[in-house]
């Protein structure tokens, strides 16, 4: 074999003590597939929150006029939305796209009246990029654009003291700040399970809502659902392109539209990371244990091949290959398992106590399949193994203080 | 040229509240293709001595010098240049690196003095035949003789022909007949390769073979023998 002698001495110094060698590894071991299991599921559970919440409303990508989406303004809007809409559905190949408008109105019954937002949605493409059409409870999603028609949350129709074919009275400022006002009738009653959709929002039909608010052919937003959150930065572009420059319009992503998602995930991430942190030192402290044993026992060599002429730095990085070696074996299998462990219950699905409590609050299923990836099966156990090496660093150092003739008084 | 030159040499150990003068103004010159034995009772200063010619420790005052180097002002990085080029080393016991072959073992050293690795192959099986260790290459140090592992140390002390080799007690823990062994092979040596042998001892077979004795007493030379002369 060509393996150079320091490399055999390494991986032989490894083997010196099996024993305590696999109890290091498996200490790795251990860590490894227990973060490669956390992170996928976390990972997935960040999947699942984001996918939702895009779902129910937001979709990937939405096309505005500048400014919009920070004071939603009734005159910063995307003319002639439906033809644009149209152009992106058939030029970028995808369904999923809808126009949208949106006015704060106050909405009364016999009863009661209370401020919401309207949007005015297309009843063909709407339920495309949003779950709300398909979570109508009661009653039904309005089909003819045009109809004075209106669909609420349950909550808000429970506070108008309102049921389906009850009439409504819509009242706000047109885009032209001129006064809007309108009759429609409660064909549907939604029930999103997200408390601020049932509580405060109404949607109407985008054609209905034109004359309404006078909008004269123009919305607020072009709603674009891409086939996957992860071709958004392929999409995007594209759709910058097929916008023309005179009417100056945005495209904003998920990101930008739901800032406090992503906050709300990384807020998460860092409080999850730092358990991990936790348990990498945790291992890394059982490593230094390890290779510091190690070098002691060996220090009557250690001052023999160093009266020889080989260098405490040639020896420090004897003891980093070992440790290397060793967690080379500990991210490999650790990995490995863990990448099993997750396989077996993305397949199976996964739940444990109280899960569903916390997956109803979140609008999430509850029973769970974490995925595997690359990022996921190897983040855990990377930081595994570079905090193993790091911890090998001190009794790596030692080395330059050990003398040899003192080194070589000590027994072996 | 000498190969060996200290200049006095002082070096003081402090045990409890005395002071152990280990070496105490040593004056010393062995010329190159020396053969020396330095002879001591337990505790006279022998390995001190060698270790401050090899550079493993400093003296407290006074010079070393090797091959006309001055060595006692060099910095640990020079000095196991030093030692890995020019000096052989072997101890008296558990030389060798456990988990290391015969081969190995002598390998190893020649991996950290940087030699190619197709050289260092033949060169270690070379000097395996040379020590009559022949078939034994692959044996590890805890499956041969105390006989053996010595030959292995001094296989790997002088596979890349050091000057000089500084061997402390190497037959304490062996019988006559190996003993002699070892000594003829380091006569072989001195005489075909010219390198330098101190070699530090209270063993009187050893002493036999030796061209220059000299006899140590609490850190002082007392005597300066030339045996050839004799
Ligand atoms: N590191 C040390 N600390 C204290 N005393 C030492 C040390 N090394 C050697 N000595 C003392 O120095 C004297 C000479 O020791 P040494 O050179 O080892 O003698 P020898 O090799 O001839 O037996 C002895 O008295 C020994 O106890
Ligand atoms: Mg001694």
């Amino acid at each position: 074999m060509a393996v150079n002698i320091i490399s055999r001495l390494a991986w032989r110094n490894v083997w010196r003590h099996p024993r305590r060698t696999w109890l290091t590894i498996g200490a790795m071991v251990f860590s490894n597939a227990l973060l490669v299991f956390m992170i996928s599921i976390q990972f997935g559970m960040y999947g699942l929150m984001i996918d939702n919440t895009l779902k129910a409303f937001t979709g990937h990508m939405q096309v505005q006029a500048p400014g919009y989406k920070d004071d939603l303004k009734m005159r910063q809007v995307v003319p002639d939305a439906a033809t644009l809409a149209e152009k992106l559905r058939s030029e970028l190949k995808l369904d999923r796209i809808s126009a949208r408008s949106s006015a704060f109105a106050l909405l009364s019954s016999e009863d009661r009246s209370y401020g919401v937002q309207v949007f005015g949605v297309d009843p063909q493409y709407e339920p495309g990029v949003s779950t709300i059409p398909g979570l109508v409870r009661e009653g039904r999603f309005p089909t003819d654009n045009n109809a004075q028609e209106i669909v609420i949350g349950k909550t808000l129709a429970r506070n108008l003291r309102v049921e389906t074919g009850d009439e409504l009275t819509l009242l706000g400022s047109g885009r032209d700040g001129s006064f809007a006002a309108a009759v429609a009738e409660i064909v549907g009653i939604f029930d999103s399970g997200v408390p601020d959709f049932d509580r405060s929002i109404a949607e109407i039909p985008l054609g209905f809502f034109g004359d309404v608010f006078f909008m004269d052919h123009a919305a607020h937003s072009i709603v674009i659902v891409a086939p996957a959150l992860s071709a958004v930065e392929e999409y995007r572009p594209r759709v910058e392109e097929l916008l023309s420059p005179a009417d100056g319009l945005v495209v904003h992503d998920w990101n930008a539209l739901q800032p406090g998602l992503k906050q709300a995930i990384q807020a998460d991430i860092s409080s999850a990371f730092f358990m991990y942190g936790i348990l990498v030192i945790l291992v890394a402290f059982s490593v230094m244990n390890t290779q510091l044993m190690s070098v002691l026992e060996r220090t009557h060599e250690f001052g023999i091949v160093m009266s020889l002429g080989v260098t405490p730095g040639r020896l420090g990085r004897l003891v980093l290959l070992e440790t290397g070696m060793i967690a080379l074996a500990g991210l490999v299998l650790g990995a490995l398992v863990g990448g099993l462990i997750t396989l077996w219950f993305g397949y199976k699905g996964f739940s444990y106590p109280g899960m569903d409590q916390l997956a109803a609050n979140f609008n999430l299923p509850s029973r769970f399949y974490p995925q595997v990836t690359v990022l996921t099966l190897f983040l855990g156990p990377v930081f595994v193994f570079a905090g193993s090496i790091l911890s090998a660093l001190y009794p790596a150092l030692r080395l330059q203080w050990v003398h040899p003739v003192e080194a070589m008084r000590s027994l072996q | 040229m000498s190969a060996v030159r200290c200049v006095d040499l002082c070096k003081t150990y402090r045990q409890g509240d005395q002071d152990i003068k280990a070496l105490d103004h040593v004056d010393l010159e062995i010329s190159d293709g020396g053969f020396v034995c330095l002879s001591a009772p337990s505790g006279g200063g022998k390995t001190t001595l060698l270790n401050a010619i090899g550079g493993l420790d400093k003296p407290d005052t006074g010079e070393v010098w090797i091959a006309e180097q001055r060595i006692d002002q060099m910095s640990k990085g020079e000095l196991a240049a030093l030692r890995l080029s020019q000096i052989g080393f072997v101890f008296q016991a558990y030389n060798l690196i456990p988990v290391l072959s015969a081969r190995e073992n002598i390998e190893f050293v020649m991996q950290v003095q940087g030699q190619p690795t197709a050289l260092r192959r033949d060169k270690a099986m070379a000097i395996l035949r040379e020590v009559g260790l022949a078939g034994l290459e692959d044996r590890r140090p805890a499956e041969m003789s105390g006989g053996q592992q010595q030959r292995v140390a001094v296989a790997r002390a002088i596979v890349s022909r050091p000057a000089l080799v500084l061997a402390d007690e190497p037959t304490a823990n062996l019988d006559s007949t190996t003993s002699d062994g070892l000594m003829a092979l380091f006569v072989d040596l001195n005489q075909n390769h010219n390198t330098t042998f101190v070699i530090a001892t209270h063993d009187q077979r050893v002493m036999g073979y030796a061209k220059r004795l000299i006899r140590m007493l609490d850190g002082k030379i007392v005597d300066d023998i030339d045996q050839q002369a004799a």
